[in-house]
């Protein structure tokens, strides 16, 4: 007699701000079709207010640690926390959208439904508990950034990043999937939990793990661009309209991070040893290369670019070092990370010069005079991306390297400072052009637009705050690590 | 709430002066500038009052958790080594905005918000007791200083600004990493995780190589501060690019941060490789001495003379504190504060020509004694002092250092004595070449004395001059208790320490 068929726990609370976020995204896609027809920024309101719902319900279910759909969807502190991070990203990134895209005369109804659905499949890949789950969300993800990269379709260097981006990421999707089918193989299971009971009673040597994990963490390099997945990235940051480089940067780097993270945490933690080797070099390589290529860029979002590969190297340092504070400077990080970048970013979108986008460094010349607001702001986010106090990055780092020297991992420690002396004289270019440098040419204004300006400041706010108080967040990251670290 | 009144009021100050609307004249801020470092000064000198010179241990302690969960606490106070370079700090900032009123010709809001801001800074690295607390203070303060040099500098000040960022940057964050190991090896040992200097200070640490690596981590950031002989090359360059008031700062202040650092952190924190790395730095701050002379007697621009002097000066400084006994320190102390009154009285009347003729080569000169008669005898006060003459200040830190070193070292006292004698050479001989013969340039017989502002600012920094010069016990029997305090932890840690290797 065949076993009785016991269908799966369905928990809508579980999945609750994923769901918000897709009903949102459907929302979306039949407010498009009503009038007004040319002008498409409500839709980004509605949008926003959807990522404002999700974020509020994350708050809302915080202290909630359960499983639905037979553990393929993990509700825990981890997700929520990466949800809120994730909602920060979003929100800020639709903020800066909304004036931005009418702006560069692109917009389109699309656009914001594309965005939400990143929004959905980077929730999902949070709060997955098994690899179908975290590919799934993965490709929903990835999905709608290919497309949102080619947004400017006029312009032959969107083109170019959105057919780089698919083209390398449909690679790299090819290899995750070899890689879970393998892990299938020798474990028996895609859930995570399961696959580590495998691993802790023996299978830790089967070739076939090793392989399958060496093959996921090709898929995760690519995107969270670490070196040697780099390859993409400078292109596609520099091509991408801001806005999405923004959300590239910053919200698809968060959910790649909590699924690596749950991967390593909950499916590999008996494997320890030989990742953590893994990964000190990945770290090591992506910090040196992305902050030493970097001193030779000339367009800032190309600089960008490799100072966030370098970033990826300085958050790998706190994997490797594990532990709760390791991970939970990982998870401070990234929340630092997000608004330093965020804002960054912002700032170069609000900036124009003759009609177009001031993104070369030369555009930067004696900003400081013309608009000495922004000059400051865009100083401020680069004083924290070096970590000088009292910004957020220094307090970041700070946790960073102590989890790491606490690990014993000193010469990674020393690497990662070295690098962080190296990056300073980069992001620094950029005060010296603005404060210390004449303006050439046409000048460099700044685009009046309310939100964009509004997603500055709160970016500002966070750089500023998580700085100068941190400490209860990175308890509150720590708070959300304890049931992955049990 | 007096030390944080101290360290934050210019910070206060500067968020004021930042939001004052743009329509504002200099003149308005400027004078908002002035008064903030005015103020500032007034409340600084309760610190002195109330200071009671017999006890040893900090004083005007403030503590407050800030993130507990890592042991960080905000926790400020001020002992006999902290409390002149406060006061020395407070001090020299208001003269230097005056000097700063016609020297600094653009943008005259956003150099008083960087100036203010920078004296938060430096005065939060003389009084903070964690040492996280620290270091924020330490990282924190380079920001206004490269901004100062990089925007209101000379024509090469890019080069100067980047140079003086990444390499105290690079030496600042591996003492970032030593922070961070003497963390966690103070906590795993004792089971208390704290930053708090007093505390840590109290932890014997076993000898050998951790100790000795943590100890250069941290000597490495303070000597490049210093800087110490092979360290030394970003201060000439940002010294002769920095605008007057920049140098002045820098000289008189940022440069004691380096050998108070050694002091409050290397020698208690680590003694043992205090003791074993002694006489390779004392080897080094006679070569800065003998060389840094050298170096300034061939300087055809008087500035330059100056930054290389201002490495000689600091080498003796770095002799005194590594003789480890109680008058080489308190000889070094009194000479930070020296040297920051008289190089940065040099550096105020250098600038005072310069802006007269736009001009700091020696051969530009000649003869001012005719056209400048105050400001040629009060050149020349400030040049005796800087020389080390009797009766004026730099004497006092001198001969106290020596009599130190002599007791540690017979010859290498003689060969840092020389360094003396060459300060005499180069100082003198520019002082003629300036000062004296006839007027050679046509463009200098046109040149005005000294203006009431100009009085104004140097008037009290040569008061104090001639007071430590002539009666220096005041400000020796300031410092003398924790000096001595601090000598004995010295040889006592390090005795327990040499104990614990031989169990």
């Amino acid at each position: 007699m065949l076993p009785a068929l016991v269908p799966p726990v369905i928990s809508l609370r579980a999945i609750g701000p994923v769901l918000i976020l897709s009903v949102t995204a459907l929302v979306l896609l039949v407010i498009d079709l009503l009038p007004p027809r040319h002008r498409k920024e409500h839709l980004g309101v509605v949008g926003l207010a959807g990522v404002v719902l999700s974020l509020v319900a994350s708050l809302y279910l915080w202290g909630a640690d359960e499983q639905a759909f037979k553990g393929m969807v993990v509700l825990d502190g981890f997700a929520i926390f990466f949800n809120l991070v994730i909602g920060f990203a979003v929100g800020l990134v639709l903020l800066l959208s909304l004036d931005y895209v009418r702006r560069q005369g692109a917009e389109s109804g699309e656009f914001y439904i594309l965005v939400l659905l990143s929004a959905v499949g980077m929730t999902l890949m949070a709060s997955a508990g098994d690899l179908i789950i975290v590919f799934l969300g993965l490709e929903t993800m990835s999905l709608a950034l290919y497309v949102l990269a080619g947004t400017f379709k006029s312009r032959i260097e969107s083109a170019e990043a959105s057919m780089k981006y698919f083209l390398l990421g449909a690679f790299a999707s090819g290899f995750f999937l070899y890689g879970i089918a393998l892990i299938f193989g020798a474990a028996g299971s895609t859930n995570l939990d399961r696959i580590g009971v495998a691993l802790a009673s023996g299978a830790g040597r089967d070739p076939l793990l090793l392989v399958g994990f060496g093959l996921l963490v090709v898929g995760f390099g690519f995107k969270i661009s670490s070196v040697p997945f780099h390859m993409w990235a400078s292109d596609v940051y520099q091509g991408a309209p801001t806005s999405i480089t923004t959300l590239i940067a910053t919200g698809s780097k968060a959910a790649a991070f909590a699924a690596l993270l749950r991967v390593l945490l909950s499916a590999l933690r008996p494997a320890q040893a030989e990742w953590a080797l893994l990964l000190w070099g990945l770290a090591v390589l992506s910090m040196t290369l992305g902050n030493v290529v970097a001193i030779a860029q000339q367009n800032v979002k190309r600089m960008l670019a490799y100072s966030s590969i370098a970033h990826v190297g300085y958050i790998l340092v706190g994997v490797v070092a594990g532990g709760s504070l390791g991970n939970a400077s990982v998870l401070f990080y990234l929340l630092v990370y997000t608004f330093t970048t965020a804002g960054a970013f912002g700032v170069i979108l609000l900036l124009e010069r003759n009609g177009r986008e001031a993104v070369e460094v030369g555009d930067l010349a004696g900003l400081a005079s013309r608009h000495p607001v922004m000059a400051l702001v865009l100083t401020i986010f680069l004083l924290s991306l070096i970590g000088i106090p009292p910004t957020a990055g220094f307090v970041g780092k700070f946790y960073l390297f102590g989890a790491a020297v606490r690990a014993g991992y000193i010469w990674l420690a020393v690497i990662g400072v070295l690098n962080s002396a190296v990056a300073a004289y980069y992001y620094l270019r950029i005060v010296v052009v603005m404060y210390m440098r004449e303006p050439e040419g046409a000048p460099t204004d700044v685009s009046p637009s309310l939100a964009g300006t509004l997603a500055v400041f709160v970016a500002l706010c966070g750089v500023i705050w998580l700085g100068v108080m941190p400490a209860p967040y990175l308890d509150l990251a720590q708070t959300a690590l304890a049931p992955l670290l049990r | 709430m007096t030390l944080s009144l101290v360290v934050f009021l210019p910070a206060l100050g500067a968020l004021i002066i930042a939001l004052m609307p743009r329509g504002d004249r200099d003149e308005t801020v400027k004078r908002a500038a002035l008064a903030v470092a005015v103020l500032t000064f007034l409340v600084s000198l309760p610190l002195y009052t109330g200071f009671d010179a017999r006890v040893a241990d900090y004083q005007f302690q403030e503590r407050r958790p800030w993130m507990p969960s890592l042991g960080i606490s905000y926790h400020l106070g001020v002992d006999g080594i902290s409390l002149l370079l406060v006061l020395l700090t407070t001090f020299l900032m208001p003269l230097t905005l005056l000097s700063s009123w016609h020297a600094i010709e653009k943008r005259w809001k956003e150099f008083a918000v960087t100036m203010l801001l920078l004296e938060t800074g430096m005065i939060g690295v003389f009084v903070a007791l964690d040492l996280f607390l620290f270091y924020v203070f330490w990282e924190a303060m380079l920001i206004p200083m490269y901004l100062i040099i990089g925007v209101w500098g000379g024509a090469n000040r890019v080069y100067a600004a980047v140079k003086f960022v990444l390499y105290t940057l690079a030496g600042s964050l591996l003492m970032l990493v030593a922070i961070l190991a003497l963390f966690f090896q103070h906590g795993a040992a004792t089971g208390n995780y704290t930053f708090d200097v007093p505390v840590l200070a109290q932890y014997v640490m076993p000898g050998g190589r951790t100790q000795n690596l943590l100890f250069l981590a941290f000597a490495l950031a303070f000597a490049i501060k210093v800087p110490m002989f092979p360290f030394h090359t970003w201060l000439p360059d940002a010294h002769v690019e920095a605008p007057t008031p920049g140098s002045v700062i820098l000289a008189g202040v940022l440069l004691k941060m380096g050998t108070y650092g050694f002091l409050r952190f290397c020698l208690p924190l680590f003694p043992q490789a205090s003791l074993t790395f002694a006489p390779w730095i004392i080897a080094l701050a006679v070569i800065g001495i003998i060389y840094g002379a050298w170096v300034s007697t061939v300087q055809p621009d008087i500035k330059k003379l100056v930054a290389y002097s201002s490495v000689s000066h600091l080498g003796f400084v770095m002799l005194g504190v590594f003789v480890l006994n109680a008058q080489g320190i308190v000889g070094g102390i009194i000479q930070m504060v020296n040297h920051g009154l008289s190089t940065g009285a040099l550096f105020l009347l250098v600038g005072m020509i310069y802006e007269r003729r736009h001009t700091r080569l020696i051969v530009d000169f000649g003869g001012l004694w005719k056209v400048m008669p105050a400001f040629s005898v009060l050149f020349m006060i400030v040049t005796f002092s800087s020389i080390g003459l009797p009766g004026l200040n730099g004497f006092v830190g001198e001969f106290l250092i020596l009599v130190g070193a002599f007791q540690w070292n017979r010859p290498v006292a003689a060969l840092a004595t020389t360094g003396i004698i060459f300060a005499a050479v180069y100082m003198l001989w520019m002082y003629q070449r300036v000062v004296f013969g006839e007027v050679t340039r046509e463009e200098n017989r046109r040149l005005t004395d000294l203006t009431p502002r100009e009085w104004v600012v140097l008037a009290p920094v040569l008061l104090f001059i001639v007071w430590i010069g002539v009666y220096p016990a005041p400000f020796l029997g300031l410092t003398e208790a924790s000096v001595q305090a601090l000598v004995s932890q010295v040889q006592a840690k390090a005795a327990a320490t040499a104990a614990l290797a031989a169990r």
